[in-house]
């Protein structure tokens, strides 16, 4: 029934959706597991850096330059928001700090309808990746083997950061032992500034480049950072790796879930049954995956400490 | 996020003269706009709400010539903040008319504490099966559609083209299901797969993979709002406009979507009760305004929400602005004559509209903007599959 070009095909759908998942994750577990911050906004970032690149498109004349500004105009704005409205916010309890961002959500998300308006805005994928690759006779969106790429080389970057420069150094111990950090001297709040500029950025790059394949909407944010936090409770808080691996999993299991589930159950049961139930299924998959992980690993797969 | 504004409509420095030459001096209408004005969904949201804003300021500001007061609430797309928003409607603000919803779900999640409270519920877009049907309700009408016929329609049209494998796909949720249902009653070949995905849903890579591994000849997709430009942007990508024809509703095809996906929907035939070219003396007025005060295309749904409000202004004219009696009201919304940018619709005996059903096609307007053009009438005075279950008369 379902030949192996498919399963591939889906493979790859699976990875290229976790890799976009990882973008998110990596700054989120990162400023979770290091700043002790949760942070709700961060969707926002994400759908800043999809808007800004959208807008940027037609004043820069190619959607490169404009991911390249926008990515780091979304770091920037993080870099800002961590001095005015987070840097109070660190020594508060989760409750006080959960509140704060989600108002933050509620900010960014008025300020770009005043900017931009109601209706979702126009992103189109650059001309050279908007048609199909042949890869040994399957046919695969070029766009979405970009994002794949994109993100494997973030992940490469993102690893040889935290685990052979000085700056990682300081941000795995952070993870592992913050006060420890502290009381050793280090100059936390440049640190926490850094590691949060970071986490926009990456969460920024995952909004431009999703930008030209979902809507480019109010509200894009959250809907992508509800998976985003079962990646890195999945994953284990405060990890890269986790988030890797979690990442990947997620975007796995959700995506075989929607392609094979609804087949699996017409093998049981009538088509009309198989199809609503195999569809509520497979909207459960990762959740029952990120139980199962919880059951067997309370602190996720790879915990910092 | 439970936001809620207090709007008093745009004429509220009425002047004396005006007052004194009103025939009753009663309390003021009060409507709750209950919509989705956050999150993905709010572009129809907010679309209903201007529509209705305009049909509001085209009357005076006032609806059957009373004062009008709109108490404007969020509902998030949630069923649950939704029915809690009703109750405070009914109980604390006691509005006259509810109107707003945009989705079946919450339309049925409400129905049953606007019924208990009498409150009128005037539907500008969901139109769910049930309370088509056996459940129809004295205090529910819908002054858009119920929502397989405008399904049906492209099932006929698609039929009527002679396409014979299709492939179809719909969000898993009330609507989701009346939408394929509709299409299957006048769509007679086989169906190549049948696919019902997550509300809300992002990337439809999995479910684009199995419909090309189905080789099916044409593609039915019911997507609406962010959903739609999400999936017609990667059915794009995945290389199958051009070798697949798609259709759909005109929900899948409306101008919220068209102003994001640009010339990938190009060409894409879908079917509607409007059209932004509906020859009408008030469409082109109402076409030109929205563009005027808004600032961008009307969609559908802004027109729905305007003829919610003509609506609730015949059903007031209707009993001289006495809004003391609930069942008086209720009678008269019944038998309003009921003429709106469609021209004059009639309510069946359940309360959904009867009324003709157009074949649209997307195309590159004068001024560059990508846009929906009749391409043909599909059904002519056509009444929902479910009126006959209704035991209202």
């Amino acid at each position: 029934m379902m030949d192996f070009l498919l399963l591939a095909e889906q493979g790859l759908n699976g990875l290229q959706l976790g890799v976009m998942l990882f973008l998110m994750a990596a700054g989120l577990t990162l400023v979770f597991g290091i700043m002790d911050l949760i942070n709700l906004a961060h969707g926002s970032f994400y759908m800043v850096g999809a808007y800004l690149t959208a807008a940027l498109v037609p004043m820069l004349g190619g959607f490169l330059p404009a991911l390249a500004v926008a990515v780091l105009l979304t770091a920037l704005l993080g870099l800002a928001v961590e001095v005015v409205a987070l840097r109070t916010l660190y020594r508060r309890d989760h409750l006080d700090q959960v509140l704060a961002t989600f108002g933050l959500i509620l900010f960014f998300n008025e300020l770009v309808r005043i900017l931009f308006g109601p209706v979702p805005i126009f992103l189109n994928p650059p001309a050279a990746l908007a048609g199909t690759v042949d890869l040994w006779g399957l046919k695969y969106p070029a766009f979405r083997l970009a994002i794949l790429g994109t993100g494997l080389a973030v992940a490469a970057g993102l690893w040889l950061l935290i685990s052979r420069t000085r700056v990682g150094m300081l941000i795995r111990a952070g993870a592992t032992n913050r006060e420890m950090v502290m009381a050793l001297g280090v100059d936390v709040r440049l640190l926490f500034g850094l590691v949060f500029a970071l986490g926009c950025g990456l969460a920024g790059l995952a909004g431009a480049m999703a930008g030209p394949v979902l809507a480019v909407q109010v509200g894009m944010g959250e809907q992508i950072l509800i998976l985003t936090f079962v990646v890195i409770v999945i994953g284990g808080i405060g990890s890269i790796r986790g988030a890797f691996a979690g990442a990947l999993l997620v975007g796995v299991v959700d995506t075989l879930g929607r392609a094979l589930l609804p087949a699996t159950f017409r093998l049981v049961m009538d088509a009309a049954s198989a199809n609503a139930a195999g569809a509520a299924a497979a909207s459960m998959a990762i959740y029952v995956l990120m139980a199962l992980v919880l059951a067997v690993r309370p602190k996720g797969l790879f915990p910092a400490a | 996020m439970t936001r809620s504004l207090l709007a008093l409509t745009s004429v509220a420095l009425t002047s004396a003269l005006a007052l004194l030459a009103s025939p009753v001096l009663a309390d003021p209408l009060k409507i709750g706009m209950i919509t989705t004005l956050s999150g993905p969904g709010a572009g129809l949201g907010i679309d209903i709400r201007d529509g209705f804003a305009l049909a509001t300021e085209h009357l005076g500001g006032k609806l059957g010539g009373q004062e009008t007061q709109i108490v404007e609430a969020d509902d998030q797309q949630k069923p649950d903040v939704a029915v809690g928003l009703a109750s405070r409607m009914v109980e604390r603000d006691r509005v006259n008319v509810v109107t707003g919803v945009v989705w079946s779900n919450l339309a049925l999640a409400m129905m049953p504490t606007l019924a208990g409270g009498k409150t009128l519920f005037v539907s500008p877009n969901a139109g769910p099966s049930q309370l088509a049907g056996s459940q129809c309700n004295p205090y529910f009408f819908n002054v858009a559609y119920q929502n397989d016929t405008i399904h049906e329609a492209m099932g006929k049209h698609v039929q009527d083209a002679g396409f014979k494998k299709v492939y179809l796909l719909a969000p898993n949720y009330p609507a989701g299901k009346d939408s394929l249902s509709g299409f299957k009653r006048y769509y007679k070949g086989a169906v190549a797969g049948e696919v019902y995905t997550q509300v809300g849903q992002l990337d439809y890579a999995a479910e684009l993979a199995q419909l090309k591994a189905a080789a099916p000849d044409a593609v039915f997709a019911f997507y609406p709002g962010g959903m739609g430009i999400n999936f017609i942007k990667q059915f794009e990508q995945a290389g199958l406009k051009g070798a697949t024809p798609l259709f759909g509703p005109g929900f899948s095809f409306d101008q919220d979507i068209l102003a994001a996906v640009g010339e990938s929907a190009l060409g894409a035939k879908n079917s509607a009760q409007w059209s932004p070219d509906l020859e009408t003396p008030a469409n082109a007025k109402f076409v030109k305004d929205f563009k005027a005060k808004f600032n961008r295309l009307p969609s559908m749904y802004a027109a729905q929400g305007y003829d919610a409000a003509v609506l609730i202004d015949a059903a007031v004219k209707g009993v001289n602005g006495d809004l003391k009696d609930k069942d008086a009201l209720r009678a008269a919304m019944k038998t309003a004559k009921f003429d709106g940018l469609r021209g004059a619709v009639r309510l069946n005996n359940n309360q959904f509209p009867i009324q003709n059903v157009y074949l649209r096609e997307v195309v590159k307007g004068p001024d560059g903007a990508v846009t929906n053009k009749l391409a043909g009438t599909v059904f002519t005075d056509h009444a929902d599959a479910y009126a006959k279950d209704c035991a209202m008369k």
